[in-house]
């Protein structure tokens, strides 16, 4: 089996050379570049199993590049970004980006990521198991039943169905924007607190200590993701 | 049309009535004294209109006597055997007095015609001037050299230091006049529309207002006090004081305009520079991170004390970031570059964001969160209130001994919500509550720790900006214990679902 090629799109070469080596580490082949225009020929032609982006490219917005790419690629996506770029983060996760990572971020960090979002998207898309855990948690989605241990949790409609949709999405960044729209329909999107607050009976019932929370996690100012 | 000088008034009269009878002597012969007498009323009209009123009637007199004396028979006699003669006689002084009384009116109007077209001329001369100035100083030397021309008297012009008094602009004036002056500045503001004026004697004050605001004092030297200053005159120097005003406040909000362009532009500057700085400080430290655990992973597999070296230089460079993220938001935020992005949150999300952050600093320290389940939403920007919190939280990773203990709580206030940050650590030196806040200082039991003492100035910064207050305490048993309180303001409803 070859191994399979990462192409990583970021100016800076230290990073990039650091980034080299921790992907290499871990069995990727890995073909840089530093621009926006030869990044998305190198995505054409190299047909990469991982793009690494940087949003911050001298030639080209990061963020457009994403939109570009996932017209004609379903490549997973990880974008670097500049710290206190909240904006860009959701723009580039609204795009279509399957995870980032905020400079300056260790080796550990950056393989963490690059495996659960491999990892992810080996599943096969659609079909969903009946059944989800995370800690002691146990949710049939069938059923529409939740358990925590041995004890039957009474979860609302609204719940629930935020539940599924943190599910369906494991391990991924969902955007306020996007769990607004699928959870309360269009009309939700600007109202960014119901989120917030459903996602606090979500952690009231299903954590053990709400306030440190070990699988419902928030990612500040950008949204929300589901650890199992 | 100019007064009659008092020779034409004395000749006048005489010339005009020889030449009268020389005419009529001439005529006599072939006309009825009837008509004769018409040569005579036209002198009194003639005399009337050049002279004015008392040489007409002079005139007049003048006429019925050479008429009666020349004409009437018995001629070259005063005996009028023909009493209606006096009836011309009150003709012509009837005549004679309407006549210089009409001419008098319509000269004395042109006159006023005149004097007004001049002093609208000088007005204007006076606006396009002061419409040119760009300083204070150019209008007060323009109003001083034109108002000194116009009025013949020494003129000065006091501005205003701010709002409230005349300041340094009093200074060379007696403590008599001092005290004129600053009053009528000071009615200035507390009346309206009108405008007013002081006299201390010697200087006559009019004050400079234009809308509702004074701009200064306007000073004229006149002998004479203010209520012996002719109703004309005062009025025309109210109307030079609205101009020069009207003036101040244009180059008042010229430099307004002028002060904002510069603060915009400083702004811009700091802020493009601040972000270069944050990009080209930020840059290589991530590289530098990233590299020191990159190598750890490099073939052949190093040594372990090369990977312990590794590791090292990775742990200095988290501090080197924290550290310049800590400069970095001061200078952001001192700078006003910080736009909150207020929004309605839960305070124990932010709670739990911050310690997911800090839990390196934390390290085995137990960790206790007691925030109320019905606590409502709180408005603030999530991603500084985190940033308080992981400050605070980094802070008791610093200053307690490792198996110190950590309390979080929250409760609300009847307008406040309250969240306490307490460890049971060796707390703050007493009588330094305060200090801790301001920038570069560390308590004192603190110098072999590492920082700058940074941290709790952003909390404060960025609790102040959300309107809130921040305070250090001593804790409830022992240690520190750090209180914030935000105002609670009016969370949405969320529907029941």
């Amino acid at each position: 089996m070859t191994a399979p090629v990462a192409l990583l799109i970021e100016d800076e070469p230290q990073i990039r050379r650091f980034v080299r080596t921790a992907l290499e580490a871990e069995g990727w082949n890995v073909h840089e570049t530093g621009t926006y225009k030869q990044g998305l020929i190198d995505a054409g032609t190299r047909k990469p199993d991982l793009v690494v982006v940087d949003l911050g490219l001298p030639d080209g917005d990061g963020v457009a590049l994403i939109r570009e790419l996932r017209g004609w690629s379903a490549v997973p996506v990880i974008v670097l970004s500049a710290r206190a770029g909240e904006s860009d983060k959701i723009a580039a996760l609204d795009a279509g980006a399957d995870d980032y990572l905020t400079k300056p971020f260790g080796v550990g960090e950056l393989l963490a990521r690059v495996r659960a979002t491999v990892r992810r998207r080996r599943q096969p898309p659609g079909e969903l198991a009946r059944t989800f855990r995370f800690g002691s948690v146990e949710v049939d989605l069938e059923a529409r039943t939740v358990k925590r241990g041995a004890e039957d949790v009474h979860l609302t409609p609204v719940e629930f169905r935020l539940l599924s949709l943190l599910i369906a999405n494991a391990g991924r960044v969902l955007t306020h924007r996007h769990i607004l729209r699928e959870v309360w329909g269009p009309a939700g999107v600007d109202q960014p607190h119901y989120a917030r607050v459903y996602m606090a009976h979500l952690r009231q019932k299903l954590e053990d200590d709400p306030a440190q929370p070990r699988h419902l996690l928030t990612e500040t100012a950008v949204g929300y993701r589901l650890v199992s | 049309m100019r007064p009659p000088s008092a020779r034409t008034a004395c000749l006048a009269p005489v010339l005009a009535c020889a030449a009268a009878t020389g005419i009529a002597a001439l005529l006599a012969p072939y006309f009825a004294p009837a008509n004769i007498v018409m040569l005579f009323l036209l002198s009194v009209v003639l005399v009337g209109v050049r002279a004015g009123r008392g040489p007409a009637v002079v005139s007049a007199g003048l006429n019925v006597i050479a008429f009666d004396f020349f004409f009437v028979a018995p001629r070259y006699s005063f005996a009028v055997g023909d009493a209606q003669y006096l009836l011309t006689f009150a003709v012509m002084l009837v005549v004679g007095v309407v006549t210089a009384e009409l001419t008098a009116g319509v000269r004395r109007h042109a006159l006023l015609a005149e004097e007004r077209a001049g002093l609208a001329r000088v007005l204007y001369e006076f606006a396009r001037e002061l419409s040119g100035t760009l300083t204070r100083g150019q209008v007060a030397e323009i109003a001083e050299r034109s108002l000194a021309a116009t009025f013949a008297a020494r003129v000065r012009i006091l501005q205003a230091a701010d709002e409230i008094v005349l300041g340094p602009a009093l200074e060379p004036f007696s403590p008599v006049d001092k005290v004129a002056a600053q009053q009528a500045f000071d009615a200035a503001s507390a009346t309206d529309g009108s405008i007013p004026t002081r006299s201390s004697g010697e200087w006559l004050f009019v004050a400079l207002r234009s809308g509702a605001t004074a701009r200064g004092v306007l000073g004229l030297h006149c002998a004479r006090p203010e209520h012996l200053m002719p109703a004309d005159s005062l009025r025309q120097l109210k109307t030079f004081a609205t101009l020069i005003a009207i003036a101040l406040e244009r180059v008042h909000y010229v430099d307004v305009a002028r002060d904002a362009l510069i603060k915009i532009e400083s702004e811009r500057l700091r802020n493009s520079l601040l972000a270069a700085l944050s990009h080209d400080l930020r840059t290589p430290l991530a590289a530098l991170l990233g590299l020191s655990e990159a190598m750890t992973l490099t073939q052949p597999p190093m040594s372990p004390e090369q990977v312990d070296l590794a590791r090292t230089i990775g742990a200095e460079t988290r501090r080197l970031i924290a550290l310049v993220n800590n400069l970095l938001d001061m200078a952001r935020i001192q700078s006003g570059e910080v736009k909150l992005d207020l929004q309605w949150h839960s305070l124990e999300e932010v709670v739990g964001s911050a310690l997911a952050a800090s839990r390196a600093a934390l390290g085995a320290r137990r960790v206790a969160v007691d925030i109320p389940r019905d606590l409502p939403l709180v408005q603030m920007d999530a991603v500084l209130m985190e940033r308080v919190l992981a400050n605070l939280l980094e802070n008791t990773g610093k200053y307690t001994p490792p198996e110190a203990r950590v309390a979080i709580a929250a409760r609300t206030l009847e307008r406040e919500v309250e969240i306490a940050v307490e460890d049971d650590g060796n707390g703050i030196p007493p009588g330094q509550e305060e200090a801790v806040f301001e920038k570069f200082v560390r308590g004192t039991w603190e110098s072999a720790t590492p920082g700058v003492g940074l941290g709790l100035a952003i909390c404060r910064a960025i609790v102040e900006a959300h309107h809130g207050t921040i305070r250090a305490e001593a804790g409830r048993a022992r240690g520190a214990r750090f209180v914030i309180q935000l105002p609670r303001g009016e969370p949405p409803e969320v529907n029941a679902a």
